[in-house]
Protein backbone atom coordinates (compact mmCIF):
# COMPACT_ATOMS: atom_id res chain seq x y z
CA UNK A 1 0.00 0.00 0.00
CA UNK A 2 1.43 3.49 -1.39
CA UNK A 3 1.56 6.12 1.90
CA UNK A 4 -0.84 7.92 -0.17
CA UNK A 5 -3.43 5.04 0.53
CA UNK A 6 -2.73 5.11 3.96
CA UNK A 7 -2.85 8.94 4.35
CA UNK A 8 -6.41 8.51 2.36
CA UNK A 9 -7.85 5.86 4.62
CA UNK A 10 -6.50 7.46 7.96
CA UNK A 11 -8.41 10.69 6.57
CA UNK A 12 -11.69 8.77 5.74
CA UNK A 13 -11.58 7.28 9.01
CA UNK A 14 -11.21 10.46 10.93
CA UNK A 15 -13.83 11.89 9.42
CA UNK A 16 -16.65 9.09 10.16
CA UNK A 17 -15.12 9.05 13.44
CA UNK A 18 -15.52 12.59 14.72
CA UNK A 19 -19.12 12.40 14.69
CA UNK A 20 -19.17 8.99 15.79
CA UNK A 21 -17.33 10.02 19.19
CA UNK A 22 -19.68 13.10 18.86
CA UNK A 23 -22.96 11.25 18.88
CA UNK A 24 -22.05 9.03 21.69
CA UNK A 25 -21.03 12.11 23.97
CA UNK A 26 -23.76 14.16 22.86
CA UNK A 27 -22.31 16.56 21.11
CA UNK A 28 -24.44 17.25 18.03
CA UNK A 29 -22.44 20.49 17.21
CA UNK A 30 -19.43 18.58 16.21
CA UNK A 31 -21.74 16.18 13.68
CA UNK A 32 -23.35 19.85 11.86
CA UNK A 33 -19.14 20.30 11.69
CA UNK A 34 -18.51 17.30 10.12
CA UNK A 35 -21.50 16.86 7.87
CA UNK A 36 -19.87 20.97 6.69
CA UNK A 37 -17.06 19.32 6.19
CA UNK A 38 -18.18 16.06 4.26
CA UNK A 39 -20.44 18.47 1.96
CA UNK A 40 -17.90 20.99 1.19
CA UNK A 41 -15.29 18.38 0.61
CA UNK A 42 -17.77 16.63 -2.03
CA UNK A 43 -18.40 19.91 -3.78
CA UNK A 44 -14.32 20.76 -4.18
CA UNK A 45 -14.08 17.03 -5.77
CA UNK A 46 -16.56 18.19 -8.18
CA UNK A 47 -14.03 21.19 -8.79
CA UNK A 48 -11.06 19.21 -8.28
CA UNK A 49 -12.08 17.10 -11.60
CA UNK A 50 -11.94 20.25 -13.86
CA UNK A 51 -9.06 22.08 -12.12
CA UNK A 52 -7.12 19.43 -10.37
CA UNK A 53 -7.39 16.90 -13.24
CA UNK A 54 -8.11 19.52 -16.39
CA UNK A 55 -6.02 22.48 -15.02
CA UNK A 56 -9.18 24.36 -15.31
CA UNK A 57 -9.41 27.02 -12.62
CA UNK A 58 -13.21 27.96 -12.46
CA UNK A 59 -14.01 30.68 -11.29
CA UNK A 60 -17.79 30.30 -11.10
CA UNK A 61 -18.40 26.63 -9.36
CA UNK A 62 -20.51 28.54 -6.78
CA UNK A 63 -22.95 28.97 -9.50
CA UNK A 64 -23.76 25.51 -9.45
CA UNK A 65 -23.39 24.88 -5.85
CA UNK A 66 -26.06 27.33 -5.48
CA UNK A 67 -28.20 25.58 -8.05
CA UNK A 68 -27.81 22.52 -6.59
CA UNK A 69 -28.91 24.56 -3.41
CA UNK A 70 -32.06 26.54 -5.20
CA UNK A 71 -32.70 23.13 -6.72
CA UNK A 72 -33.53 21.70 -3.05
CA UNK A 73 -34.96 24.52 -1.84
CA UNK A 74 -37.57 25.26 -5.04
CA UNK A 75 -38.80 21.61 -4.79
CA UNK A 76 -39.15 21.72 -0.49
CA UNK A 77 -41.25 24.55 -0.98
CA UNK A 78 -43.59 23.41 -3.64
CA UNK A 79 -43.90 20.33 -1.84
CA UNK A 80 -44.59 22.05 1.56
CA UNK A 81 -46.97 24.08 0.43
CA UNK A 82 -48.95 21.86 -2.16
CA UNK A 83 -48.07 24.18 -4.97
CA UNK A 84 -47.10 22.78 -8.39
CA UNK A 85 -44.25 23.90 -10.10
CA UNK A 86 -45.13 24.03 -13.63
CA UNK A 87 -47.77 22.71 -15.85
CA UNK A 88 -49.05 20.46 -12.86
CA UNK A 89 -45.20 18.66 -11.68
CA UNK A 90 -45.58 18.78 -8.34
CA UNK A 91 -42.58 19.33 -5.73
CA UNK A 92 -41.24 16.77 -3.74
CA UNK A 93 -39.76 16.35 -0.27
CA UNK A 94 -37.28 13.18 -1.77
CA UNK A 95 -33.80 13.75 -1.56
CA UNK A 96 -32.87 11.00 -4.39
CA UNK A 97 -35.43 12.90 -6.61
CA UNK A 98 -34.01 16.31 -5.44
CA UNK A 99 -30.40 15.28 -6.08
CA UNK A 100 -31.07 14.06 -10.10
CA UNK A 101 -32.92 17.61 -10.50
CA UNK A 102 -29.98 18.87 -8.83
CA UNK A 103 -27.08 17.23 -10.92
CA UNK A 104 -29.59 16.98 -13.89
CA UNK A 105 -29.57 20.73 -13.90
CA UNK A 106 -26.23 21.70 -13.49
CA UNK A 107 -25.16 19.52 -16.12
CA UNK A 108 -26.99 21.53 -18.71
CA UNK A 109 -26.29 24.65 -17.13
CA UNK A 110 -22.46 23.62 -17.33
CA UNK A 111 -22.55 22.11 -21.08
CA UNK A 112 -23.07 25.99 -22.53
CA UNK A 113 -21.23 28.16 -19.84
CA UNK A 114 -18.37 25.53 -20.63
CA UNK A 115 -18.73 25.85 -24.17
CA UNK A 116 -18.56 29.44 -24.33
CA UNK A 117 -15.71 29.78 -21.68
CA UNK A 118 -13.23 27.35 -22.79
CA UNK A 119 -12.69 29.01 -25.90
CA UNK A 120 -10.39 31.08 -23.55
CA UNK A 121 -7.83 29.84 -21.36
CA UNK A 122 -5.82 31.61 -18.56
CA UNK A 123 -7.09 34.45 -16.78
CA UNK A 124 -9.80 34.72 -19.57
CA UNK A 125 -11.27 31.30 -18.41
CA UNK A 126 -11.11 32.55 -14.70
CA UNK A 127 -12.62 35.90 -15.64
CA UNK A 128 -15.46 34.58 -18.08
CA UNK A 129 -16.84 31.49 -15.08
CA UNK A 130 -16.46 34.10 -12.67
CA UNK A 131 -19.40 36.39 -14.98
CA UNK A 132 -21.09 33.67 -15.71
CA UNK A 133 -21.63 32.71 -11.96
CA UNK A 134 -21.94 36.29 -11.19
CA UNK A 135 -25.36 36.71 -13.78
CA UNK A 136 -26.39 33.80 -11.57
CA UNK A 137 -26.62 34.99 -8.41
CA UNK A 138 -27.74 38.45 -9.05
CA UNK A 139 -30.61 36.66 -11.10
CA UNK A 140 -31.10 35.09 -7.79
CA UNK A 141 -31.12 38.65 -5.73
CA UNK A 142 -33.66 39.33 -8.14
CA UNK A 143 -35.90 37.29 -8.22
CA UNK A 144 -38.73 37.66 -5.31
CA UNK A 145 -40.71 34.03 -6.17
CA UNK A 146 -37.74 32.15 -4.47
CA UNK A 147 -37.05 34.96 -2.04
CA UNK A 148 -34.52 36.84 -3.52
CA UNK A 149 -32.09 38.53 -1.19
CA UNK A 150 -33.64 37.28 1.43
CA UNK A 151 -33.31 33.39 0.70
CA UNK A 152 -35.51 30.39 0.91
CA UNK A 153 -35.99 28.11 3.92
CA UNK A 154 -36.86 24.39 3.39
CA UNK A 155 -38.80 24.30 7.07
CA UNK A 156 -38.80 20.42 7.53
CA UNK A 157 -34.98 18.57 6.30
CA UNK A 158 -35.74 16.45 3.29
CA UNK A 159 -36.72 12.84 3.22
CA UNK A 160 -34.11 9.84 2.66
CA UNK A 161 -36.04 6.21 2.45
CA UNK A 162 -35.67 4.57 5.57
CA UNK A 163 -33.53 6.79 7.15
CA UNK A 164 -34.76 9.49 9.42
CA UNK A 165 -32.97 12.47 8.37
CA UNK A 166 -33.80 15.16 11.06
CA UNK A 167 -31.03 12.93 13.38
CA UNK A 168 -27.65 14.88 12.97
CA UNK A 169 -25.68 11.58 12.61
CA UNK A 170 -28.09 9.86 10.09
CA UNK A 171 -27.79 13.10 8.24
CA UNK A 172 -23.75 12.97 8.44
CA UNK A 173 -23.91 9.33 7.38
CA UNK A 174 -25.88 10.04 4.34
CA UNK A 175 -23.13 12.83 3.03
CA UNK A 176 -20.64 10.80 4.03
CA UNK A 177 -21.42 8.08 1.84
CA UNK A 178 -22.10 10.51 -0.94
CA UNK A 179 -18.70 12.09 -0.72
CA UNK A 180 -17.29 8.15 -0.50
CA UNK A 181 -19.17 7.35 -3.70
CA UNK A 182 -17.74 11.12 -5.20
CA UNK A 183 -14.21 10.65 -4.48
CA UNK A 184 -14.86 6.67 -5.96
CA UNK A 185 -16.19 8.43 -9.28
CA UNK A 186 -13.11 10.57 -8.77
CA UNK A 187 -10.92 7.61 -8.65
CA UNK A 188 -12.21 5.68 -11.03
CA UNK A 189 -12.26 8.99 -13.62
CA UNK A 190 -8.80 9.63 -13.38
CA UNK A 191 -7.34 6.05 -14.30
CA UNK A 192 -9.15 6.14 -17.21
CA UNK A 193 -9.04 6.61 -21.03
CA UNK A 194 -10.93 9.83 -20.22
CA UNK A 195 -9.02 10.90 -17.32
CA UNK A 196 -5.54 10.20 -19.50
CA UNK A 197 -7.00 12.25 -22.22
CA UNK A 198 -8.26 15.08 -19.62
CA UNK A 199 -4.71 15.37 -17.77
CA UNK A 200 -2.85 15.56 -20.81
CA UNK A 201 -4.74 18.37 -22.10
CA UNK A 202 -3.64 20.05 -18.58
CA UNK A 203 -0.49 19.07 -19.11
CA UNK A 204 0.19 19.86 -22.93
CA UNK A 205 -2.98 20.59 -25.17
CA UNK A 206 -0.78 20.24 -28.24
CA UNK A 207 0.43 16.94 -27.59
CA UNK A 208 -3.32 16.04 -27.11
CA UNK A 209 -4.22 17.62 -30.27
CA UNK A 210 -1.32 15.90 -31.87
CA UNK A 211 -2.32 12.39 -31.63
CA UNK A 212 -6.00 13.31 -32.49
CA UNK A 213 -8.04 14.12 -29.58
CA UNK A 214 -9.46 17.18 -29.45
CA UNK A 215 -9.12 19.34 -26.13
CA UNK A 216 -12.36 20.87 -25.92
CA UNK A 217 -14.06 18.10 -26.13
CA UNK A 218 -12.70 17.14 -23.44
CA UNK A 219 -12.58 19.64 -21.12
CA UNK A 220 -15.88 20.50 -21.85
CA UNK A 221 -17.12 17.22 -20.77
CA UNK A 222 -15.28 17.47 -17.49
CA UNK A 223 -16.37 21.00 -16.61
CA UNK A 224 -19.97 19.21 -17.09
CA UNK A 225 -19.30 16.75 -15.15
CA UNK A 226 -17.69 18.62 -12.56
CA UNK A 227 -20.50 20.77 -12.49
CA UNK A 228 -22.96 17.68 -11.79
CA UNK A 229 -21.11 16.91 -8.51
CA UNK A 230 -20.53 20.44 -7.17
CA UNK A 231 -24.18 20.69 -7.94
CA UNK A 232 -25.24 17.90 -5.76
CA UNK A 233 -23.12 18.81 -3.14
CA UNK A 234 -25.24 22.60 -2.88
CA UNK A 235 -28.01 20.25 -2.21
CA UNK A 236 -26.95 18.80 0.69
CA UNK A 237 -25.65 22.08 1.84
CA UNK A 238 -29.17 23.42 1.48
CA UNK A 239 -30.60 20.50 3.46
CA UNK A 240 -28.03 20.78 6.33
CA UNK A 241 -28.54 24.28 7.12
CA UNK A 242 -32.45 23.97 6.20
CA UNK A 243 -31.58 27.25 3.96
CA UNK A 244 -30.49 27.90 0.55
CA UNK A 245 -29.70 32.21 -0.35
CA UNK A 246 -27.99 33.95 -3.29
CA UNK A 247 -24.20 33.76 -0.67
CA UNK A 248 -24.34 30.00 -2.06
CA UNK A 249 -23.52 31.34 -5.28
CA UNK A 250 -21.25 34.42 -4.92
CA UNK A 251 -17.82 34.58 -6.19
CA UNK A 252 -16.61 34.42 -2.42
CA UNK A 253 -18.39 30.72 -2.44
CA UNK A 254 -15.89 30.15 -5.83
CA UNK A 255 -13.31 31.33 -4.27
CA UNK A 256 -13.77 29.11 -1.16
CA UNK A 257 -13.93 25.99 -3.16
CA UNK A 258 -10.69 26.87 -4.55
CA UNK A 259 -8.93 27.60 -1.42
CA UNK A 260 -10.42 24.35 -0.46
CA UNK A 261 -7.84 22.30 -2.91
CA UNK A 262 -5.21 24.44 -2.81
CA UNK A 263 -4.77 23.75 1.19
CA UNK A 264 -5.32 20.21 0.39
CA UNK A 265 -3.34 19.54 -2.62
CA UNK A 266 -4.96 19.86 -6.25
CA UNK A 267 -5.70 16.62 -8.53
CA UNK A 268 -5.56 14.49 -5.37
CA UNK A 269 -7.66 12.51 -4.47
CA UNK A 270 -8.56 13.73 -0.64
CA UNK A 271 -7.20 16.70 -1.29
CA UNK A 272 -10.44 17.69 -0.78
CA UNK A 273 -11.12 16.49 2.00
CA UNK A 274 -8.35 17.21 3.72
CA UNK A 275 -8.49 20.53 2.46
CA UNK A 276 -12.11 20.81 4.06
CA UNK A 277 -11.10 19.32 7.23
CA UNK A 278 -8.29 22.11 7.22
CA UNK A 279 -10.55 25.07 6.41
CA UNK A 280 -13.37 24.45 9.02
CA UNK A 281 -11.17 23.64 11.49
CA UNK A 282 -9.32 26.82 11.06
CA UNK A 283 -12.57 28.85 10.92
CA UNK A 284 -13.95 26.67 14.17
CA UNK A 285 -10.87 27.04 15.79
CA UNK A 286 -9.72 30.82 15.07
CA UNK A 287 -13.05 31.89 14.65
CA UNK A 288 -14.26 31.68 18.36
CA UNK A 289 -11.51 33.50 18.96
CA UNK A 290 -11.19 36.53 16.07
CA UNK A 291 -13.16 37.90 13.86
CA UNK A 292 -10.91 38.19 11.59
CA UNK A 293 -10.31 34.41 11.21
CA UNK A 294 -9.44 34.61 7.64
CA UNK A 295 -6.87 36.94 8.21
CA UNK A 296 -5.11 34.52 9.77
CA UNK A 297 -6.41 31.58 6.61
CA UNK A 298 -4.86 33.77 4.48
CA UNK A 299 -1.50 33.65 5.97
CA UNK A 300 -1.62 29.68 6.28
CA UNK A 301 -2.72 30.22 2.53
CA UNK A 302 0.32 31.98 1.74
CA UNK A 303 2.82 29.39 3.60
CA UNK A 304 0.79 26.70 1.88
CA UNK A 305 1.28 28.46 -2.30
CA UNK A 306 5.01 29.42 -1.31
CA UNK A 307 7.03 26.15 1.01
CA UNK A 308 3.63 23.63 0.26
CA UNK A 309 2.74 23.42 -3.24
CA UNK A 310 1.54 20.03 -2.83
CA UNK A 311 -0.97 21.20 -0.06
CA UNK A 312 -1.92 18.68 3.23
CA UNK A 313 -1.53 15.67 0.77
CA UNK A 314 1.69 16.95 -0.75
CA UNK A 315 3.06 17.15 2.60
CA UNK A 316 1.89 13.92 3.99
CA UNK A 317 2.10 11.69 1.29
CA UNK A 318 4.75 13.29 -1.49
CA UNK A 319 4.41 14.37 -4.60
CA UNK A 320 1.87 12.93 -7.44
CA UNK A 321 2.90 9.57 -9.00
CA UNK A 322 2.03 8.47 -12.40
CA UNK A 323 1.91 5.61 -13.78
CA UNK B 1 2.46 8.49 -61.93
CA UNK B 2 1.82 7.51 -57.98
CA UNK B 3 -0.79 9.77 -56.24
CA UNK B 4 1.11 11.88 -53.96
CA UNK B 5 0.08 11.19 -50.16
CA UNK B 6 0.83 15.05 -49.34
CA UNK B 7 0.31 17.61 -51.82
CA UNK B 8 1.28 21.11 -51.24
CA UNK B 9 0.16 23.35 -53.96
CA UNK B 10 0.61 27.50 -53.84
CA UNK B 11 1.10 27.90 -50.23
CA UNK B 12 1.88 31.44 -48.97
CA UNK B 13 1.42 32.46 -45.26
CA UNK B 14 3.12 36.14 -44.18
CA UNK B 15 3.95 37.39 -40.82
CA UNK B 16 3.60 41.56 -41.09
CA UNK B 17 6.13 41.86 -43.65
CA UNK B 18 8.04 38.84 -43.34
CA UNK B 19 7.23 36.10 -46.07
CA UNK B 20 7.71 32.78 -44.06
CA UNK B 21 6.17 31.00 -47.01
CA UNK B 22 6.11 32.39 -50.36
CA UNK B 23 4.50 30.00 -52.80
CA UNK B 24 5.39 26.75 -51.53
CA UNK B 25 4.51 23.47 -53.69
CA UNK B 26 6.14 20.33 -53.05
CA UNK B 27 4.46 16.81 -52.31
CA UNK B 28 5.35 13.77 -50.24
CA UNK B 29 5.19 10.36 -52.52
CA UNK B 30 4.38 6.90 -51.27
CA UNK B 31 7.81 5.53 -49.51
CA UNK B 32 10.01 8.50 -49.80
CA UNK B 33 11.33 10.31 -47.23
CA UNK B 34 11.41 14.07 -48.62
CA UNK B 35 13.62 16.06 -47.03
CA UNK B 36 13.46 19.96 -46.06
CA UNK B 37 16.61 21.78 -45.61
CA UNK B 38 17.62 25.57 -45.55
CA UNK B 39 19.26 27.79 -43.46
CA UNK B 40 17.80 28.71 -39.59
CA UNK B 41 14.37 31.24 -40.34
CA UNK B 42 13.96 29.58 -43.86
CA UNK B 43 10.43 28.90 -42.32
CA UNK B 44 10.82 25.04 -42.51
CA UNK B 45 8.99 25.10 -39.68
CA UNK B 46 6.17 26.87 -40.54
CA UNK B 47 5.73 25.22 -43.02
CA UNK B 48 5.36 21.56 -41.03
CA UNK B 49 3.01 24.20 -38.20
CA UNK B 50 0.76 24.62 -41.89
CA UNK B 51 0.43 21.16 -42.49
CA UNK B 52 -0.10 19.83 -39.23
CA UNK B 53 -2.77 22.36 -38.47
CA UNK B 54 -1.34 24.52 -35.67
CA UNK B 55 -1.28 27.76 -38.14
CA UNK B 56 -3.69 28.48 -40.93
CA UNK B 57 -2.12 29.30 -44.55
CA UNK B 58 -2.74 32.22 -45.67
CA UNK B 59 -3.77 31.00 -49.09
CA UNK B 60 -2.48 27.81 -51.14
CA UNK B 61 -4.03 23.96 -50.75
CA UNK B 62 -3.11 21.17 -48.83
CA UNK B 63 -4.01 18.13 -49.83
CA UNK B 64 -3.76 14.77 -47.76
CA UNK B 65 -4.54 11.57 -49.16
CA UNK B 66 -6.55 13.16 -51.67
CA UNK B 67 -8.71 15.21 -49.61
CA UNK B 68 -8.37 19.29 -48.59
CA UNK B 69 -7.48 20.05 -45.19
CA UNK B 70 -8.78 23.35 -44.89
CA UNK B 71 -10.70 23.70 -42.21
CA UNK B 72 -9.20 20.85 -40.12
CA UNK B 73 -7.61 21.31 -37.11
CA UNK B 74 -4.56 19.79 -35.51
CA UNK B 75 -6.37 16.84 -34.18
CA UNK B 76 -8.61 16.27 -37.43
CA UNK B 77 -5.55 16.14 -39.19
CA UNK B 78 -3.52 13.65 -37.04
CA UNK B 79 -7.26 11.67 -37.23
CA UNK B 80 -6.68 11.30 -40.58
CA UNK B 81 -3.23 9.65 -40.23
CA UNK B 82 -1.03 12.63 -39.95
CA UNK B 83 1.38 12.02 -37.77
CA UNK B 84 4.32 14.76 -36.23
CA UNK B 85 7.17 15.34 -34.00
CA UNK B 86 7.76 18.39 -32.81
CA UNK B 87 11.11 20.65 -33.39
CA UNK B 88 10.81 21.50 -29.42
CA UNK B 89 9.20 17.89 -27.57
CA UNK B 90 6.32 18.32 -26.79
CA UNK B 91 5.06 15.33 -24.62
CA UNK B 92 2.53 15.29 -21.41
CA UNK B 93 5.98 15.64 -19.00
CA UNK B 94 3.94 14.18 -16.00
CA UNK B 95 3.34 11.29 -17.93
CA UNK B 96 5.67 8.08 -18.03
CA UNK B 97 6.80 7.47 -21.76
CA UNK B 98 4.59 4.95 -21.30
CA UNK B 99 1.88 6.34 -20.84
CA UNK B 100 2.52 9.08 -23.31
CA UNK B 101 2.48 6.57 -25.85
CA UNK B 102 -1.22 5.17 -24.36
CA UNK B 103 -2.44 8.37 -25.38
CA UNK B 104 -1.86 7.86 -28.48
CA UNK B 105 -2.83 4.34 -28.51
CA UNK B 106 -6.68 4.78 -27.24
CA UNK B 107 -6.87 8.07 -29.73
CA UNK B 108 -6.27 6.03 -32.52
CA UNK B 109 -9.00 2.82 -31.10
CA UNK B 110 -11.19 6.23 -30.39
CA UNK B 111 -11.74 5.00 -26.85
CA UNK B 112 -10.93 8.59 -25.15
CA UNK B 113 -14.68 8.83 -23.74
CA UNK B 114 -14.45 5.60 -21.46
CA UNK B 115 -14.93 6.81 -18.28
CA UNK B 116 -14.40 4.42 -15.78
CA UNK B 117 -11.68 1.06 -16.63
CA UNK B 118 -8.70 1.55 -15.19
CA UNK B 119 -5.97 2.62 -18.36
CA UNK B 120 -2.90 1.00 -16.54
CA UNK B 121 -4.04 -2.69 -16.07
CA UNK B 122 -6.10 -2.47 -19.95
CA UNK B 123 -3.63 -4.87 -21.91
CA UNK B 124 -5.21 -3.43 -24.88
CA UNK B 125 -3.04 -0.04 -24.23
CA UNK B 126 -0.31 -0.94 -22.49
CA UNK B 127 1.17 -4.30 -25.12
CA UNK B 128 0.83 -1.72 -28.75
CA UNK B 129 2.10 1.13 -26.19
CA UNK B 130 5.50 -0.92 -25.16
CA UNK B 131 6.06 -2.28 -28.41
CA UNK B 132 6.00 1.20 -29.97
CA UNK B 133 8.81 1.55 -27.65
CA UNK B 134 10.40 -1.24 -28.13
CA UNK B 135 11.26 -0.24 -32.08
CA UNK B 136 12.20 2.62 -31.17
CA UNK B 137 14.38 1.32 -28.32
CA UNK B 138 12.96 3.25 -25.37
CA UNK B 139 10.92 0.53 -23.71
CA UNK B 140 13.53 0.40 -20.67
CA UNK B 141 12.45 3.61 -20.07
CA UNK B 142 9.23 2.96 -19.86
CA UNK B 143 8.09 3.84 -16.95
CA UNK B 144 10.32 7.29 -16.38
CA UNK B 145 8.61 10.69 -16.85
CA UNK B 146 8.75 11.94 -19.87
CA UNK B 147 10.43 15.22 -18.32
CA UNK B 148 12.83 13.28 -16.44
CA UNK B 149 14.18 11.71 -20.14
CA UNK B 150 17.25 12.83 -21.88
CA UNK B 151 16.34 15.28 -24.94
CA UNK B 152 17.48 12.51 -27.26
CA UNK B 153 14.86 9.78 -25.58
CA UNK B 154 12.27 12.16 -25.69
CA UNK B 155 13.02 12.88 -29.70
CA UNK B 156 12.46 8.81 -29.68
CA UNK B 157 9.84 9.36 -27.67
CA UNK B 158 7.58 11.25 -30.14
CA UNK B 159 8.45 9.03 -33.01
CA UNK B 160 7.18 5.98 -31.13
CA UNK B 161 3.95 8.33 -30.44
CA UNK B 162 3.90 8.86 -34.03
CA UNK B 163 4.10 4.87 -35.23
CA UNK B 164 1.36 4.26 -32.35
CA UNK B 165 -0.99 6.71 -34.52
CA UNK B 166 -0.42 4.27 -37.26
CA UNK B 167 0.39 7.54 -39.20
CA UNK B 168 0.01 7.50 -43.21
CA UNK B 169 2.40 10.40 -43.47
CA UNK B 170 5.03 11.16 -40.56
CA UNK B 171 6.36 14.96 -40.39
CA UNK B 172 9.29 14.82 -38.36
CA UNK B 173 10.93 18.40 -37.60
CA UNK B 174 14.51 17.91 -36.58
CA UNK B 175 14.53 14.48 -34.97
CA UNK B 176 18.05 14.17 -34.80
CA UNK B 177 18.56 17.88 -32.70
CA UNK B 178 20.61 17.71 -29.82
CA UNK B 179 21.10 13.90 -30.40
CA UNK B 180 24.86 12.52 -29.83
CA UNK B 181 26.55 10.90 -33.22
CA UNK B 182 25.37 7.27 -32.01
CA UNK B 183 21.89 8.25 -31.08
CA UNK B 184 21.95 9.71 -35.03
CA UNK B 185 23.13 7.19 -36.33
CA UNK B 186 20.59 4.23 -34.90
CA UNK B 187 17.95 6.85 -35.64
CA UNK B 188 18.79 7.28 -39.45
CA UNK B 189 19.09 3.19 -39.52
CA UNK B 190 15.37 3.44 -37.90
CA UNK B 191 13.80 6.23 -40.43
CA UNK B 192 15.66 4.54 -43.26
CA UNK B 193 13.20 1.42 -42.84
CA UNK B 194 9.89 3.34 -41.51
CA UNK B 195 9.96 4.72 -45.08
CA UNK B 196 8.19 1.60 -46.55
CA UNK B 197 5.45 2.11 -43.49
CA UNK B 198 4.60 5.30 -44.34
CA UNK B 199 6.32 8.40 -46.10
CA UNK B 200 8.44 10.60 -44.31
CA UNK B 201 8.58 14.85 -44.70
CA UNK B 202 12.22 15.47 -42.95
CA UNK B 203 12.95 18.83 -41.55
CA UNK B 204 16.92 18.17 -40.58
CA UNK B 205 20.20 20.01 -40.14
CA UNK B 206 21.84 16.91 -39.60
CA UNK B 207 23.25 17.29 -43.54
CA UNK B 208 24.71 13.61 -43.91
CA UNK B 209 21.77 12.22 -42.39
CA UNK B 210 19.60 13.85 -44.64
CA UNK B 211 22.13 12.72 -47.69
CA UNK B 212 21.88 9.18 -46.53
CA UNK B 213 18.43 9.52 -46.07
CA UNK B 214 16.67 11.79 -48.19
CA UNK B 215 14.98 10.56 -52.22
CA UNK B 216 14.21 14.03 -52.77
CA UNK B 217 15.26 17.11 -51.25
CA UNK B 218 13.61 20.54 -50.94
CA UNK B 219 15.89 23.90 -50.48
CA UNK B 220 13.95 26.50 -48.74
CA UNK B 221 15.08 29.56 -48.50
CA UNK B 222 13.11 32.91 -47.44
CA UNK B 223 9.82 30.88 -47.40
CA UNK B 224 10.50 29.62 -51.09
CA UNK B 225 11.38 26.31 -52.58
CA UNK B 226 14.38 27.33 -54.47
CA UNK B 227 15.17 23.59 -55.55
CA UNK B 228 13.78 20.19 -55.24
CA UNK B 229 15.83 17.11 -56.87
CA UNK B 230 17.39 13.85 -56.14
CA UNK B 231 20.83 14.12 -53.40
CA UNK B 232 22.62 14.40 -56.34
CA UNK B 233 21.43 17.05 -58.69
CA UNK B 234 20.89 19.22 -55.21
CA UNK B 235 24.55 18.97 -54.08
CA UNK B 236 25.46 19.89 -57.74
CA UNK B 237 22.89 22.95 -58.42
CA UNK B 238 24.95 25.93 -58.23
CA UNK B 239 21.99 28.43 -56.71
CA UNK B 240 21.59 25.54 -53.49
CA UNK B 241 25.54 25.90 -53.64
CA UNK B 242 25.61 29.48 -53.03
CA UNK B 243 22.35 29.92 -51.01
CA UNK B 244 22.53 27.20 -48.76
CA UNK B 245 25.61 24.57 -48.71
CA UNK B 246 28.39 27.20 -49.71
CA UNK B 247 31.80 25.66 -49.00
CA UNK B 248 30.66 22.85 -47.19
CA UNK B 249 29.32 20.49 -49.75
Amino acid sequence: MSRETIVNILLALLLLAVPLGASAMGEPFYITLATRIAILALAAVGLNIALGLGGLVSFGHAAFFGLGGYAAGILATHAFDGVPLFAGIPGTASMPIIWLVAVVVCGLIALPIGAISLRTTGVYFIMITLAFAQMIYYFAVSWPAYGGEDGLSIYVRNEFPGVNTTQPLSYFLICYAVLMAALGLFWLLRGSRFGAALQAARQNATRLAAVGITPFNVRLIAFAVSAMVTGLAGALFADLNKFVSPSMLSWHMSGELIVLIILGGKGRLFGPVAGAMLYVLIEYALGGITERWQFFLGLILLGVVLFARGGLLGLLAGKVRHG
Amino acid sequence: MVEPVLEIRDLRKTFGALKATDSVSLDLRPGEIHALIGPNGAGKSTLIHQISGSFRPDSGTIRFLGQDMAGLDMAARARLGLGRSFQISSLAQEFSALRNVMLAVQARQGTSFRFFRPVMSDKSLTEPAMAMLERVGLAGRAYVAAAELSHGERRQLEIAIALALGSRAFLFDEPMAGMGPEGSKALTKFLDGLRHEAPILLVEHDMDAVFALADRISVLVYGRVIATGTVDQIRNDPEVRRAYLGEAA
